[in-house]
């Protein structure tokens, strides 16, 4: 179990930004991945008077505070209606409803877990990262990026036009996924990223059909999906060896493709209709 | 440090050290229906309402919880009562360990969607383990519940 020696709920982000500068303080999230480690915190540094729990939708953007809730992703309606459900799709199995309450997306994306649907689901949207030093940078820049002292005080997610798929596979229902897949399909092409690979999420790039517009055959699909999935670097663990992560990736990211065809589909037939 | 928590109604101010889960400090308090399962945040025995919502206590620092309300089922009794006799009836609780931990999220569960579908019961739910019984009694006992609800059915 972890120790903490002080607890302070922080009035500002330079007070926590000044107190995080010392190794053995640590910002306190959701806390949940944190308990489970054996620490000796000196001071336990907690934003959640801060305000940053609080998704402002604006025209172009949402604009989520790093102290939001999984949950409050779940249940928010303007992410839902404008990601045709994708957020709620990728956090729903995490543990439960108790669990989703307390762990923030702020924790989630600045651990950058190995096993982070949280962190697969967001590469996929045009997303960045607000950090109290270091400004605003892309999301898969930041999560290339080993942890640092900084803050991620914000998430900014821009409403790209498009479509998306999340998928993940678990052993049993609300354990750690063994693997998970987010596809899109937007302005710039297809994107799909893959976690829990059991390394942190990466966006997939090689492939021809990234960046690009989709279309194809089922044959097509199958075909983009086994070269994809070659190229996801995947290890084992207690819970999949690495040539059964290989397999998994293949078969998500067809039925990622094959979903987002079928969903494009439809909205053509829904506006033919229309007409 | 000083906190101060309204735990089932009354406010309570004490001293505590900054470690202290809340989990510790309820059953501190003689609220011994939260109980500690798993030490990994995953069996949802420990769930209690902070600000109304279902979390989890063993997850939580009690120094976070300063200047919430927090209920546990011993202050739930009332709203806990009638539909607990619905999962005792369908012989849901057998070692009756998870039981508190399910009855609060079920109230949760009922507070957010009053009529929710057999499948949203088990997605609310699922983040309380049982051991024993393999959900079906507790889905028919809430199911019994809501039927009875509607002026349907009975014990």
């Amino acid at each position: 179990m972890m120790t903490i020696k002080e607890y302070v709920k922080v009035s500002s982000l330079e007070q926590a930004y000044e107190l995080n500068q010392k190794r053995t303080n640590r910002i306190i999230g959701g806390m949940l991945w944190m308990k489970m480690g054996k620490e000796k915190i000196h001071t336990a540094i907690d934003l959640s008077e801060l305000g940053l729990d609080t998704i402002e939708e604006t025209k172009d953007e949402f604009i989520i505070g790093c102290m939001v809730t999984l949950r409050q992703l779940e249940c928010h309606g303007g992410l839902s209606d404008w990601s045709g459900g994708f957020i709620r799709e990728s956090v729903k199995d995490i543990v439960g409803v108790q669990f989703r309450n307390l762990a923030t997306i702020g924790g989630s994306l600045f651990g950058r877990f190995g096993f982070s649907d949280v962190l697969t689901a967001f590469l996929v949207l045009d997303t960045e990262v607000e950090l109290y030093k270091g400004g605003r940078v892309s999301l898969e820049e930041f999560a290339e990026w080993k942890p640092d002292r900084d803050i991620l005080v914000r998430v900014i997610v821009k409403k790209s036009k498009g479509e998306r798929i999340y998928l993940s596979h678990r052993n049993t229902k609300t354990d750690l996924p063994v693997l998970t897949i987010a596809v899109s399909s937007g302005e710039n092409g297809i994107k799909i990223a893959a976690g829990a690979r059991p390394q942190r999420a990466i966006i997939v790039t090689v492939g021809k059909i990234c960046g690009r517009e989709m279309t194809g055959s089922l044959e097509e699909i199958e075909k983009y999906a086994k070269e994809l999935a070659s190229g996801i670097p995947v290890g084992s663990n207690m819970r999949a060896s690495a040539a059964y992560r290989s397999h998994l990736a293949e078969v998500l990211i067809r039925r990622g493709l094959l979903a987002l065809n079928e969903r494009k589909s439809s909205l053509e037939r829904g506006c033919q209709d229309a007409d | 440090m000083q906190i101060s928590i309204t735990l089932n109604g009354k406010k309570l101010t004490e001293d505590i050290p900054p470690e202290l889960l809340l989990i510790d400090w309820v059953r501190r308090h003689g609220c011994y229906s939260v109980k500690r399962g798993c030490e990994t945040s995953n069996c949802g025995l420990c769930t209690v309402f902070m600000d109304d919502r279902p979390v989890l206590s063993c997850s939580v620092l009690a120094a976070r919880a300063d200047g919430t309300r927090i209920e546990t089922l011993e202050g739930l009794q009332e709203e806990a009562e009638e539909f607990g006799t619905f999962i005792a009836s369908q012989g849901a609780e057998q070692c009756g360990f998870c039981n508190p931990g399910m009855i609060m999220n079920t109230i949760a569960l009922f507070r957010e969607n009053p009529w929710p579908t057999e499948e949203e019961i088990k997605e609310y739910l699922a983040g309380n383990l049982c051991r024993c019984s393999g959900y079906e009694g507790q889905l028919r006992g809430v199911l019994a519940f809501l039927e009875k609800r509607r002026g349907g059915g009975g014990l």
